[in-house]
């Protein structure tokens, strides 16, 4: 059988991706510019028998998914800005909890209300530090809708692998833009499924002792096992305490697991980086007009190369670092006020070659606004 | 079974104010679960924040205990992915509808057959005596020094309002009435509201000077009367307790099972 | 018609409170607090085996063992 072949927009590639990764279940809320995977959430999975659930209010929305990911099932929600700042609670719950889960915030221009309907990169930060208190987030994203297929199987991966809730920050215009996609065959890509516990029923079970590799093996609620979830920190039975040794301890495993495993989570594609003299670093549908102009630059002989992150976080700065020790100039390519900039700045070992090359006006940088900031970069002027 | 085998009994004595109307609540709780025969893995039981919402911590079931005001939401998802289960939600008033409000007036209006308690005590416990939505006009609290002067909800009013299928009210005092009505609030198929008039003498009882526990529960008997009763012709100021509406409608898991069905003919 | 009757007073001493509300419900005026303030039964042989403290223990720390009396 031949690979299925689609024209859709990113969203649709996202609501593809998680369906071929195994998702069951779905709740939302609508809200541009996420709403077609809501949509396509309502046609699909009552297909499959899955289930697709409108909730009142975003914050109801993840609430359910982390209720029915306690069933073993795989969940979803999809966002925007709006919504993905009352998520943050209930996203600092699955932290804690440890519930395996991806939202999807498709990034509009905020602050507030913003500009709903264009593109913008400006919850990056927000990603890594809305929810409140110590702990680390996966975050990934892509710049095309055979990668935003991809990432999406992967975060449900990482989700179940690091029992954690995963963020997809994907933007306005990959969501809505369409074009190509090739639906791989089951089983070309991996798929990491529930970690289920072995310990039989009326054998004391402890949801909350990871395993020696870190991972924690789960009872499904309804099974033979009954516990305890709590937002409090807890012990390995799942109750709540505030004995300083356990609290420190499960705030430095929730921190480890995800950090410690930052080499295995950090995705990135390359693009002519062995020679480059001058690198661009760029994320989503900013790095499309990154990648334009490093192949024109290229095909005139200019060392140029773009290091394209699909993992936002846990940041890769090993990576960063290491690409970028021999450049004259790191130039980064984002759609908001410079938040993986500093990033960079923290990762490479001369802070002062890194340069912002942004749009913030809901408009997608275009090859000519990054080469015009190349120009300025290099001295040359406009 | 006896209700002792329902607990966690290695977390007792329980962490509520000596008197706390709460522990009333999962005791006739207990015996109404213990009557209908079901297998603790059949049950579980969704918590948001408070001191209600303790009592899941305390019940040797799955349990859920999430964050402030968001317990059913969690709780639909979770009933919605294993509509088996059976899924009881204790709350507090302030956690049930003034955090939570929006998310009690969306389940009874999906009608997913559920169980919420609402433990009304009509103050924020947890937190030291701040007037709750159920307060009432005219009642003191640590935030309304001065009295509050905000109106309070009636829990069942809206229940019935917005949709739910099994409404109910009752209170500690009437402990037997108690344990009867969440028999038939949990065998409901649809969304089933019970508030609970349950006393915290620590703070509303002290505020107001309502005296003791068993003073606070005295005047829950005095304040109320049987739905339906002559004494609410005479006296309108009294609460009615009982069960306001039992009515069959099409559940929402049901309902969904017809969707799957509808989506499956669909595809060629 | 066979009733129930008491056999015993269970009061587990570790749960109770002393909130004292088996003692101002109690019909029959069976129960106390003691010194320490836990519930005991001071008159146990007045005792009609109602249930009514159990039933409204918010401590659960009272449990009734009844016997069938012809």
């Amino acid at each position: 059988m031949n690979n299925q072949v689609k024209f859709v927009q990113g969203n649709e590639a996202c609501a593809e991706g998680a369906l071929y990764a195994g998702l069951d279940f779905f709740a939302g809320y609508p809200i541009t510019p996420s709403t077609e995977i809501a949509e396509r959430m309502s046609i699909q999975l009552p297909k499959i028998g899955g289930k697709y659930l409108q909730m009142e209010d975003e914050i109801a929305s993840l609430a359910a998914i982390i209720g029915a990911s306690l069933t073993g099932h795989k969940v979803m929600t999809a966002t925007s800005g709006p919504g993905f700042s009352l998520m943050q609670e209930a996203l600092g719950f699955a932290v804690m909890a440890e519930i395996p889960c991806v939202i999807v915030n498709v990034q509009r221009g905020g602050p507030s209300t913003g500009n709903p309907t264009h593109v913008s990169q400006g919850d990056v930060n927000q990603a890594r530090w809305g929810t409140h208190g110590d702990h680390a987030i996966v975050a990934l994203t892509a710049s095309n809708h055979q990668d935003v297929f991809r990432v999406t199987v992967e975060a449900f991966n990482i989700a179940e692998t690091y029992r954690t809730p995963v963020v997809l920050l994907f933007d306005e215009v990959v969501g809505h833009m369409r074009e190509k996609l090739t639906i791989p065959e089951p089983g070309e890509i991996p798929l990491v499924e529930r970690l289920k516990t072995s310990v039989r029923g009326g054998v004391d079970y402890h949801p909350y002792l990871p395993r020696e590799d870190g991972r924690l093996p789960m009872s499904d609620f309804g099974g033979v096992h009954r516990y305890n979830v709590t937002g409090l920190f807890h012990d390995m039975w799942g109750f709540p305490t505030d004995n300083p040794k356990i609290v420190q301890g499960l705030l430095r495993h929730l921190v480890d697991k995800i950090e410690n495993n930052s080499h295995k989570i950090a995705m990135y594609k390359e693009y002519y980086m062995e020679d480059a003299r001058r690198i661009l670093i760029s994320y989503g549908s900013a790095a499309r007009s990154a990648l334009h102009v490093v192949e024109n630059r290229r095909s005139r002989g200019e060392r140029l190369g773009l290091l394209e992150l699909q993992t936002l976080w846990p940041f890769p700065y090993n990576v960063v670092k290491e690409r970028c020790s021999g450049a004259r100039s790191v130039t980064v390519v984002e759609m908001n006020k410079g938040q993986i900039a500093d990033q960079v700045k923290a990762a490479v070992d001369d802070p002062g070659k890194v340069f912002l090359a942004n749009r913030v006006d809901g408009v997608l940088i275009t090859p000519t606004d990054i080469r015009n900031f190349l120009r300025v970069i290099q001295g040359r002027g406009i | 079974m006896a209700i002792r085998d329902f607990l966690r009994e290695r977390f007792f004595p329980h962490m509520w104010c000596p008197g706390c109307g709460h522990g009333i609540v999962l005791n006739n709780m207990l015996r109404a679960i213990q009557t209908l025969g079901m297998s603790k893995n059949e049950i579980a039981m969704v918590s948001g924040i408070g001191c209600s919402s303790r009592i899941s911590g305390y019940v040797d079931f799955h349990t859920l205990h999430t964050i402030h005001g968001r317990a059913l939401a969690f709780a639909t998802g979770l009933k919605m992915s294993m509509p088996e289960l059976n899924v009881i939600v204790p709350m507090g008033d302030g956690d049930a509808l003034s955090i939570g409000g929006n998310h009690f007036i969306h389940a009874c209006r999906r009608n997913i057959a559920m169980t919420a308690l609402v433990m009304n005590n009509r103050i924020y416990g947890m937190t030291g005596g701040q007037f709750s939505p159920l307060s009432g006009y005219g009642t003191l609290a640590t935030t309304a020094p001065y009295t509050n002067i905000d109106h309070g909800f009636d829990v069942v009013d809206l229940a019935i309002s917005a949709g739910a299928t099994f409404v109910a009210r009752t209170t500690t005092y009437h402990a037997k009435q108690m344990a009867d009505i969440i028999r038939e609030a949990i065998i409901h198929d649809g969304f089933s509201v019970v508030e609970i008039m349950t006393q915290c003498p620590t703070y509303f009882g002290r505020k107001n000077k309502l005296g003791d526990a068993s003073n606070m529960m005295e005047w829950m008997k005095d304040i109320t009367t049987p739905v339906g009763s002559k004494a609410k012709e005479e006296n309108p100021d009294l609460i009615e307790r009982g069960i306001f509406v039992q009515k069959e409608l099409p559940e929402y898991c049901s309902e969904y099972n017809k969707v799957i069905e509808r989506a499956m003919k669909g595809r060629s | 018609m066979a009733k129930q009757k008491l056999k015993q007073h269970h009061i587990n001493r570790d749960w109770c409170k002393g909130c004292g509300i088996c003692v101002h419900f109690c019909p029959k005026k069976v129960l106390e607090l003691d010194e320490e303030d836990k519930a005991v039964a001071a008159r146990p042989e007045d005792c009609i085996a109602c249930k009514l403290c159990e039933l409204r223990c918010p401590d659960l720390a009272i449990e009734i063992e009844t016997e069938r009396s012809e």
